[in-house]
């Protein structure tokens, strides 16, 4: 594409010379986004990522990939935005990182909090969030061949990056679609979508915990 | 109000969607569909020539700007409705030209709305989805899942 006569190539600025960096952090904090738009840019999204993996769990990594640079910056201008000024510093423990999580960050991006909180039995060191009906999914019906894929790693993505920033290193964050069980299945029909993100920490975190839960 | 079925017609004239709603239809195979489809969008396109000359909009005598022409505000439009003791089905065509075919009992009100908002699902739960290319019979679980909300309430 030509450019008009006499632009010079690159980024240009308005001219009042203002940049992005140069506006009000809260001048966006109660903007609305369509929905249709941001849906039809994830079906973009999940078509570039389809076409750079080779199979589902490539996928769901491309995915992931592609919404851990927001995890980063949410975890700073959520905290920056905080009503209380005492509150906000990072979470230096597991249980206020996990409930900024599912309480901050959920209201943030989907306007309601996450559904519930759970550490996992048979593994201390991995917490499961679950989501009834995760926003990203709303519009997309899995063909048959791929029913193990769970689109919400673009989500679980974001997670990674807000624990990552605040010094929680994870194994990794992934979206699962809730499986019929015996005593579920009811709980199943009522949200087919319902999806549960597992969040395992890294042994060293999980020492750290121990330690101050100990001092 | 009855919805008895619906067939989506894509542009090139395949039939890429069909849902009974009704049971006591008579059962038809899928290739008969397909004839079904495709008969009605030849019919459709011949109708479409057969449309009387469209009448020019009243007036540019006014002090208005004369706007271009626009190819859509008198667009020929191929047939819409037809009606028997039996049945009516009303055609639906898009911008893009994709038809919308809803079979209803004859004597039924608000089509046109139930149209418009089918053609929203349509445009929520097929276009919005990832896995599905355009042009292609849809198999969408969730357009599947909204239909049948919308009609079962409605009947």
């Amino acid at each position: 594409m030509s450019n008009a006569t006499g632009q010079t190539p690159g980024l240009r600025y308005p001219s009042n010379k203002k940049t992005i960096y140069d506006r009000n952090l809260n001048r966006s904090k109660n903007a609305e986004l369509s929905r249709a738009a941001f849906a039809y840019l994830f079906v973009e999204m999940i078509s570039y990522a389809q076409g750079r993996a080779r199979d589902i769990t490539g996928l769901e990594q491309q995915l992931n990939n592609q919404g851990y640079p927001l995890g980063i910056r949410l975890l700073d201008l959520l905290l920056s935005r905080s009503a209380n000024p005492l509150a906000s510093i990072r979470p230096t423990r597991i249980l206020p990182l996990l409930q900024f999580i599912a309480q901050t960050l959920w209201r943030h991006l989907f306007g309601r909090p996450a559904d519930a909180l759970e550490r996992s039995e048979s593994d201390p060191g991995q917490y499961m969030l679950f989501d009834n009906e995760p926003l990203v999914n709303t519009y997309i019906s899995l063909p048959r061949e791929m029913t193990q894929l769970n689109c919400a790693a673009y989500v679980a993505g974001i997670i990674e990056g807000v624990c990552d920033g605040a010094g929680f290193a994870t194994e990794g964050v992934s979206a699962h679609s809730v499986s019929e069980q015996e005593g579920e299945s009811a709980a199943k029909a009522l949200w087919p979508g319902k999806t549960v993100f597992l969040i395992k920490f890294k042994p060293e975190v999980l020492e750290r915990e121990e330690i101050l839960g100990r001092g | 109000m009855v919805v008895f079925a619906l067939f989506v017609i894509s542009k090139a004239g395949g039939l890429i969607y069909n849902r009974e709603f009704h049971s006591g239809l008579s059962k038809l195979t899928s290739n008969d569909y397909l004839m079904l489809a495709g008969s009605f969008h030849g019919m459709h396109a011949i109708t479409k020539q057969l449309c009387p000359a469209p009448s020019l909009p009243a007036h540019p005598s006014s002090n208005a700007a004369v706007l271009a022409p626009s190819p859509f505000s008198n667009r020929a439009t191929g047939i819409e409705v037809l009606e028997s003791s039996h049945f009516r089905i009303q055609c639906f065509q898009t911008l893009t030209g994709t038809k919308f075919l809803l079979f209803t009992e004859p004597q039924q009100p608000n089509i046109d709305s139930m149209i418009r908002k089918i053609y929203e699902l349509y445009a929520d739960f097929v276009m919005k989805n990832p896995f599905y290319t355009v042009e292609m019979p849809i198999r969408c679980e969730k357009f599947d899942r909204a239909l049948d909300g919308f009609v079962k309430v409605r009947s």
